[in-house]
């Protein structure tokens, strides 16, 4: 950037300086609108939303006290506060993984000769156009104990798999897995198509004729030139992941029992239900913690592979 | 490797399965909705005097139509707002080096690492006590002032790459900064608009808890939120919701088969920044 404004400035002085001049004066008022906006949407409210985390504030008494880091040893102290945390990074972990495998096989295979891949694309994407709420209602149902994912399973003859899909704490959290899969990973399959589609034929062939086997093509030549997609997915898998509230919220409201909450639908409750706006804080500084760790892992590995 | 072989034919039998299941779910929503209430027909048969009832009930009782031209006014606005402010704002940043601009930038891009739950609590106070709460701009609001780190990292990126001739040509013209930007940049970044207008009318469509947080309670209700209180109202009625959640969703899915190359390629365009 400095060096390209260097090198025009060198060419010719006089005109550069004309346009640079009148470029200067209104800089700001290209800025301004964008940036009173996200101001008051984003950096004041945010500012003021990490100070709640050090205090008691109910959400309406006049006086909030400073209680220093209380708020944050009550994450570890209240039974729904570890719990969803657990939830949060086992959420974020299984889905990013399972997710990416998928969505990379399945990209791979549309990405063939087979003649239902136009289909299938169009297909296994939609769901990511729909809005979380009409998914966590569908499943919802599909999930009730009459549901159609047990009618399915005796339809089928696997009866005996029949679940309280919701209902069970030791399952509801993996079944939440299931739609947040079932609704993202065509995103995956996506952005994994992109990546393939950039690389050469000529490549593969070449490699092919050189005698390496499907699975040596894809781990010597395809993985390495899809590193890029790679990391834009699993970023987006894993800050999903950690931010997960639809699904949640419509499908079990954080039960049974508290067994599905996550840092984000426990934010929810306790500010909006519950009235302990300084705790829901500290849970959202924290969730922030993980999304910005999250961040600045998968922007050093960006810059790794741009090297 | 070109040819259609036996091991292809497997490929294509499996994936047609994994795409049956995929379908499963839209397969239930689509009957569910079609059944009269007392319907006689097995579970997950199709039904055997299909009816639209469903639709008319839930067009009228969730008051749908209203809710779906708040959510088409809300995103158009955003859209529009979004697509505007982001490139006029993007285009300085992108091309000044000076120091305040690059600090600049740098504030707008911290934004993508703060999850909207941290300002979650103090937004709702603000909005409130500016008594927009219950109305369609203070979503509006929310949702272009969250958006613009995003559009404007998206627009940065795909402006640094552009070369700055025209700009220089239309400034020898005369032309004035603004009007360089409006006349010359913004239809050079015509892809970049695409993946963010693309990006940003899903999100925005699709949201829950921003119109829920600012709308709930009042008459100015978005398809979600009305969808949402829909079902809080008329619990165990399937056959009703389904057909609510239908219509719901059907605007985006015709907007997405109709517009499939863009919006998929919005999608996986707006990520190589």
């Amino acid at each position: 950037m400095a060096i390209d404004t260097a090198v025009r400035r060198n060419e010719a002085p006089p005109r550069k300086r004309r346009r640079y001049r009148g470029f200067a004066h209104s800089v700001w008022w290209f800025v301004l609108p964008a940036a009173a906006l996200y101001v008051f949407a984003v950096v004041y409210p945010s500012v003021r939303g990490s100070l709640f985390a050090f205090t008691n504030w109910d959400g309406i008494s006049q006086d909030p006290k400073w209680v220093g880091l209380d708020q944050f040893a009550r994450i570890w102290s209240d039974p729904n506060g570890l719990t969803s945390v657990k939830n949060t990074l086992l959420i974020a972990f299984a889905v990013t993984v399972v997710q990416n495998v998928a969505g990379l096989l399945i990209a791979l295979a549309v990405n063939s000769r087979i003649k239902s891949r136009d289909v299938l694309r169009v297909l296994i994407f939609a769901p990511v156009v729909i809005t979380s709420i009409a998914v966590g209602f569908l499943w919802q149902n599909l999930f009730t104990p009459d549901g159609g994912i047990n009618e399915a399973l005796e339809a089928v003859g696997l009866g005996a798999l029949r679940q309280n899909w919701l209902g069970d704490p030791d399952i509801a959290i993996w079944s939440i897995m299931v739609v947040v899969f079932w609704q993202f990973v065509g995103y995956s399959m996506v952005i994994f198509l992109a990546g393939l589609q950039g690389i050469p034929e000529e490549i593969i062939e070449a490699a092919a004729i050189d005698g390496a086997g499907p699975i040596r093509r894809f781990w010597a030549i395809v993985r390495p030139l899809l590193a890029p997609s790679i990391t834009i997915n699993v970023m987006l898998s894993l800050i999903g992941g950690l931010k997960l509230f639809d699904q949640v919220f419509i499908m079990t409201q954080g039960g049974p029992g508290g067994a599905t909450n996550t840092i984000s639908t426990l934010i929810y409750s306790n500010a909006f239900s519950l009235g302990r706006f300084g705790y829901a804080a500290a849970l959202a500084v924290v969730l922030s913690i993980f999304v910005a760790v999250a961040s600045i892992i998968q922007y050093r590995l960006l810059a790794l592979q741009e090297r | 490797m070109n040819r259609y072989t036996w091991r292809t034919a497997i490929l294509e039998g499996s994936m047609v399965l994994v795409g049956l299941l995929f379908l499963f779910p839209i397969y239930v929503l689509v009957i569910l909705s079609l059944k009269a209430p007392g319907d006689q027909s097995a579970k997950l048969a199709p039904p055997l005097q299909p009816t639209l009832q469903n639709f008319s009930d839930a067009w009228q009782q969730g008051g749908l139509g209203g809710a779906l031209m708040n959510s088409f006014i809300v995103t158009v606005v955003t859209v529009a707002l979004t697509v505007v402010l982001a490139a006029a704002a993007a285009y300085p940043l992108s091309r000044l080096g000076t120091r305040w601009s690059r600090f600049t930038y740098l504030g707008f891009l911290a934004g993508l690492l703060l999850p909207a739950q941290l300002a979650l609590l103090p937004l709702y106070q603000t909005i409130r006590d500016l008594g927009l709460l219950g109305t369609l701009a203070g979503v509006i609001i929310v949702n272009v002032g969250g958006g613009m780190p995003f559009s404007i990292f998206l627009y940065a990126g795909f402006m640094r790459a552009l070369p700055a001739e025209y700009e220089e040509a239309a400034a020898v013209d005369g032309a004035h900064a603004f009007r360089t930007f409006w006349a010359v940049v913004f239809p050079l970044v015509q892809p970049i608009t695409g993946t963010v207008i693309i990006l940003t009318a899903v999100a925005t469509w699709n949201d829950f808890l921003t119109p829920l947080l600012y709308l709930s309670g009042s008459d100015q209700q978005t398809i979600t939120v009305a969808v949402y209180g829909f079902v809080g109202q008329y619990g165990a009625q399937w056959n009703l919701i389904f057909a609510g959640i239908i219509i719901s969703i059907l605007p985006i899915l015709i907007a997405y088969f109709f517009m499939q190359k863009y919006i998929v390629q919005g999608f996986a365009g707006g990520l190589k920044g």
